[in-house]
């Protein structure tokens, strides 16, 4: 097994020799990405199914196509994304070509989670990819199976230099984050998150966190329960709420908890059966740590709803808390697990004091009818993002062109899509001018020595002038064209 | 009156959650007040700027007060169009839904300023944090004492004072208010001191906007020798060669070097005339330290141009050094100073394998008609920016992110991409309690089964888009075609109606 400082060396000289550069290249290697996710779908579905008992549909739905989807958005796009972009260019600079140029950073670490072992690793590797960096995946030691998978496919599938996986745990990533990288993009927890960055200093190099954290749920008296209910069910028993946008905990009125609580019995019964444990449909705990660490966490508040659990299997059922203070410690930590504790607020101005006392969270979720108790909410609350009226677990992943990430301590950057795309490149300017005389003679002025009238003339050059800034002016202008083409057509023939 | 670093930030974060800077009206206002200081105190801020660093009034009002005055101005035309949420485009499957970036303010900011652009890198971005929402908190350099007393002063009397604060201090002040928690730290400086403050902010996670430098170096052939004895000299000693961006050293053959040197010469007497420590437009070394600093590197190579200096004045003459090694001193430093070394490259390839083998630094300049070179460079080297065949000007246009990368820095700023450095973007996704949507979506809640499955991954496939960019355009187009006829028509019809008429 090669050490740290062979493999990082390895890909810089592969980043170095340019390989990566041609547009050509990144396209076939995401094209060979496609076929591995393809060709080997039911080994990918045996893993996950292995470390986290992942049924097929959420496997394939939350791992699997999210991650086809990607591949198929920047192979769609690579080129027009790729491209150096002009930019508005003032008085002064109407002589000279000014652009942004798009340069990848050189190798990527991507550090990839267990929740979503397969997704979560290969999915920023594929913004990567797209963008020409040479990318180092160190995928989650704690599920072992999809480590071990992804070490295997990827040397037979994608370029042996410029795309290799690392196995191994805290000590080995420990010795991993001692190399120079030219980005590194970790998921996983906000603790970590420090100890990466703090890594990456050393080398000045910049990093996206996309951290955790706890994603609080508001419902009102105007939400409808039942569909409320079920939404936020769905989000919180997804992965049995190992997800970090997992609806967290609930804050609402004692009258909709009461509703809340009596629906919610119905729906997990319709979902999993009178014996959950027998439900095909209900991921496990990933290991006895977690298994634990959550069972203590039933202590707090009250068991309204669920409770059982069984460390054989590490299995907790959707469990509802209600009676939970907020200075419990199942109020201090991100759940990550299938247990949904319910607080009360009386109202939407308590329910923002409570969320802003503590960190921001990477996700929101807001159940209301109420068009202004919304407004208020989003534009009182920081965070990730938010959701209104649907926990988008699934849905949320699918906006590739709305950014996913966090603020604060759930963390820094955004991707997916062109999100994705655009952490991954250095945005280069370029100003290019040229050797012309009469630019240089308006330019002349700048130098010594020199006096109020070279001054004077310069200002007057370099003042910011509001532009012609109609809007829409190029579509108005096209269709000015249509007119006069038409009219310019119909005239043709009497000159004949 | 020295407070304690926890008083300020706390002011400020009281100041934040009032919710009064989520207001564009009073960000408008502030901007403007901003705009009223600048012009209301040219005159004192040429004059602390001439205290601080011998700044000649070109430099001052052009590089300073003229280019924070620009960026005030534009903010104030765009702040509408910035600070509104976004639309992104969405799926069809999510017509009903409303799909928006909102654009937060981070909440309290600290912006630390340099002292060779004292006032510039000072206050250009704060009127970005400003223009975003932010309260602010701005830490002058302290090497640069007149412009940072003249900031303490100017800044409370103009803006809202909980709001934006100022503080100032040494390394020992900035060192205990780093330890106090902010939502964006901003710093421009050195290398060095950049890690230090991101180590800092890494305790409460705060994300940060690094403007450090580097080696900006250049690489030339033989083109048009005049001009580009003119334009990188002006570069080079536009504030005695203490920009961040100034072109560092020069990579070239040795015959490119003879006839650089000679063209070198004649410009600098043109700029500066037979004695240069005479001309009132050569600024001074900001400190003692740092004039030691530079004497000491004149002993690296052979002097050419220049050499002389005066420690009574801290003034160095623009220099320029030949056969330098790499190893020599002036070599591993940012140089920041009027000393200009050649170091002798054969041509490109040998160029990029020397700049390959440094860190990236924060700007590149090449000096060459030859657009298949240009090309090379610009695709095979990486640095912050590049600018072909002038020194400085990419700086000037606001539309261009202006940024480092690597260890001349992260992130960027400048007109828009200021604005966007102290914004979160928050996505956010609404929909409603429709019941034909929950249908829809209601294939997702369990028990799962193969053909809900496939009924979701069917909904959720990528398909390509219609996506012609100009599909607008193009229908505009078709408009106006459509229209003409239309018209024609209208007016043809009408015609044969007036002749039946007067038939």
């Amino acid at each position: 097994m090669a050490g740290p400082s062979e493999i990082v060396g390895k890909a810089r000289r592969a980043f170095r020799s340019g390989r990566t550069l041609p547009l050509s290249f990144r396209e076939a290697q995401l094209k060979q990405f496609l076929a591995m996710i393809e060709e080997n779908k039911q080994d990918i579905l045996d893993a996950l199914s292995y470390d986290l008992h992942k049924s097929k549909q959420e496997a394939i739905l939350l791992e699997v196509q999210i991650i086809t989807k990607e591949v198929h958005e920047m192979l769609n796009n690579l080129r027009v994304w790729a491209q150096p972009e002009d930019v508005e260019k003032g008085l002064a600079n109407a002589m000279d070509k000014a652009k942004i140029y798009k340069d990848p950073y050189g190798v990527v670490l991507v550090i990839g989670p267990w929740n979503y072992p397969v997704q979560l690793a290969l999915l920023p590797a594929i913004g990567a990819i797209a963008a020409g960096n040479c990318v180092i995946i160190k995928p989650s030691e704690v599920t072992a199976a999809c480590a071990a998978l992804i070490a295997r496919l990827v040397p037979n599938y994608l370029d042996k230099e410029c795309c290799q996986v690392v196995l191994g745990g805290v000590t080995e990533t420990t010795e991993l984050l001692k190399e120079r990288f030219d980005y590194i993009f970790y998921t996983g927890s906000t603790n970590v998150g420090k100890i990466v960055r703090a890594a990456a200093n050393q080398h000045l190099t910049p990093v996206t966190l996309e951290l955790g954290g706890k994603s609080p749920v508001y419902i009102d008296e105007t939400a409808n329960i039942e569909m409320t209910v079920k939404r936020v069910l769905w989000g919180k028993c997804v992965n049995a709420g190992q997800t970090c946008i997992a609806p967290d905990y609930i804050l609402c009125p004692t009258s909709v908890q009461d509703k809340f609580v009596a629906k919610a019995k119905t729906v997990l019964q319709e979902w999993y059966g009178d014996n959950m444990k027998n439900s095909p449909d209900l991921c496990r705990i990933v290991s006895d740590t977690h298994y634990k660490r959550l069972v203590q966490l039933l202590r707090n508040g009250k068991v309204a709803v669920g409770g059982e659990t069984d460390p054989k299997e590490k299995f907790i059922a959707p469990t509802i808390l209600t009676d939970v203070k907020s200075t419990d410690p199942i109020m201090q930590e991100e759940i990550f697990g299938p247990i949904l504790p319910i607080l009360n607020v009386d109202d939407v101005t308590q329910a923002i004091e409570f969320i802003n006392s503590r960190e921001h969270p990477l996700a929101f979720y807001i159940f209301t009818n109420n068009k202004k108790v919304m407004e208020k909410l989003i534009n009182n609350v920081s965070c990730g993002g938010i959701s209104c009226n649907e926990p988008s677990c699934m849905l949320h992943n699918q906006f590739d062109t709305l950014p996913f990430g966090g603020v604060g301590h759930s963390g820094m950057g955004a991707y997916h899509g062109i999100h994705s795309f655009n952490t991954f490149v250095h945005r280069k300017s370029c100003l290019i001018r040229d050797f012309n005389s009469i630019a240089e003679r308006l330019a002349s002025s700048r130098y010594p020595p020199y006096s109020e009238k070279k001054l004077n003339f310069i200002s007057f050059l370099l003042e910011k002038r509001k532009g012609l800034n109609v809007p829409y002016f190029s579509h108005l202008m096209v269709f000015a064209l249509g007119v006069a083409a038409t009219i310019g057509f119909k005239a043709l023939p009497k000159f004949f | 009156e020295i407070q304690h670093g926890g008083v300020i930030v706390q002011r400020a974060r009281d100041a934040f959650d009032s919710g009064r800077t989520r207001s564009i009206e009073f960000r408008r206002q502030q901007l403007k007040q901003m705009q009223r200081m600048y012009e209301e105190n040219t005159t004192e801020m040429v004059e602390a700027l001439a205290k601080d660093l011998r700044k000649s009034k070109q430099e001052a009002v052009l590089f300073e007060i003229q280019f924070l005055i620009n960026e005030v101005t534009h903010m104030l035309h765009k702040l509408d169009e910035w600070a509104a949420p976004e639309k992104p485009p969405k799926p069809l499957v999510n017509a009903m839904d409303e799909v928006v970036i909102h654009k937060d303010p981070y909440g309290v900011v600290l912006i630390i300023g340099a002292w060779n652009y004292p006032l510039q890198l000072t206050l250009l971005p704060v009127s970005g944090a400003i223009a975003a929402g932010n309260c602010v908190i701005i830490k002058p350099s302290e090497v640069a004492t007149e412009t940072a007393k003249l900031i303490a002063e100017l800044v409370p009397r103009y803006l809202d004072q909980e709001c934006y604060q100022v503080v100032l201090g040494g390394v020992m002040e900035t060192t205990e208010l780093l330890k106090e928690r902010f939502d964006y730290i901003f710093y421009t400086g050195s290398t060095n001191v950049g890690k230090i403050v991101r180590a800092a902010a890494n305790q409460h996670l705060t994300p940060v906007t690094l403007e450090l430098g580097g080696k900006s170096l250049y690489y030339q052939d033989a083109s048009d020798m005049e001009m580009t004895a003119r334009r990188v000299m002006w570069g080079k000693c536009a504030n005695s060669g203490q920009t961040c961006i100034a072109p560092d050293y020069i990579l070239c053959s040795k015959q490119v070097e003879r006839e650089f040197v000679e063209n070198a010469k004649k410009v600098l007497k043109e700029f500066y005339g037979e004695n240069p420590k005479n001309s009132p437009d050569l600024c001074r070394i900001v400190s003692d330290r740092h004039f030691q600093r530079l004497v000491g590197l004149l002993k690296c190579g052979t002097v050419v141009v220049g050499g002389e200096s005066d420690p009574t004045d801290k003034f160095i003459a623009p220099t320029i050094l030949v056969d330098v090694k790499t190893t020599d001193p002036v070599m591993q430093e940012e140089i920041f100073g009027p000393i200009l070394p050649i170091v002798n490259v054969e041509n490109a390839f040998d160029a990029i394998k020397f700049i390959r083998s440094r860190p990236h630094p924060l700007t590149m300049y090449v000096f060459t008609k030859d657009k298949s070179i240009q090309d090379l460079l610009i695709t095979h080297l990486r640095s912050g920016s590049v600018c072909m065949n002038d020194t400085l000007m990419q700086f000037c246009v606001d539309t261009l992110p202006f940024g480092g990368v690597g260890h001349s820095g992260m992130g960027a700023y400048h007109g828009i991409h200021s604005f966007n450095t102290f914004v979160h973007r928050k996505s956010c996704l609404v929909k409603d309690f429709n019941p034909i949507a929950e249908k829809l979506a209601s294939k997702r809640y369990p028990p799962y089964s193969e053909k809900n499955m496939n009924f979701i991954k069917f909904m959720m496939k990528k398909r390509r888009g219609i996506s012609m960019p100009y599909l607008p355009h193009l229908l505009m187009f078709v408009l106006g075609a459509a229209v003409a006829v239309g018209l024609t028509a209208i007016v043809t019809a009408n015609g044969h109606y007036g002749d039946d008429k007067s038939n």
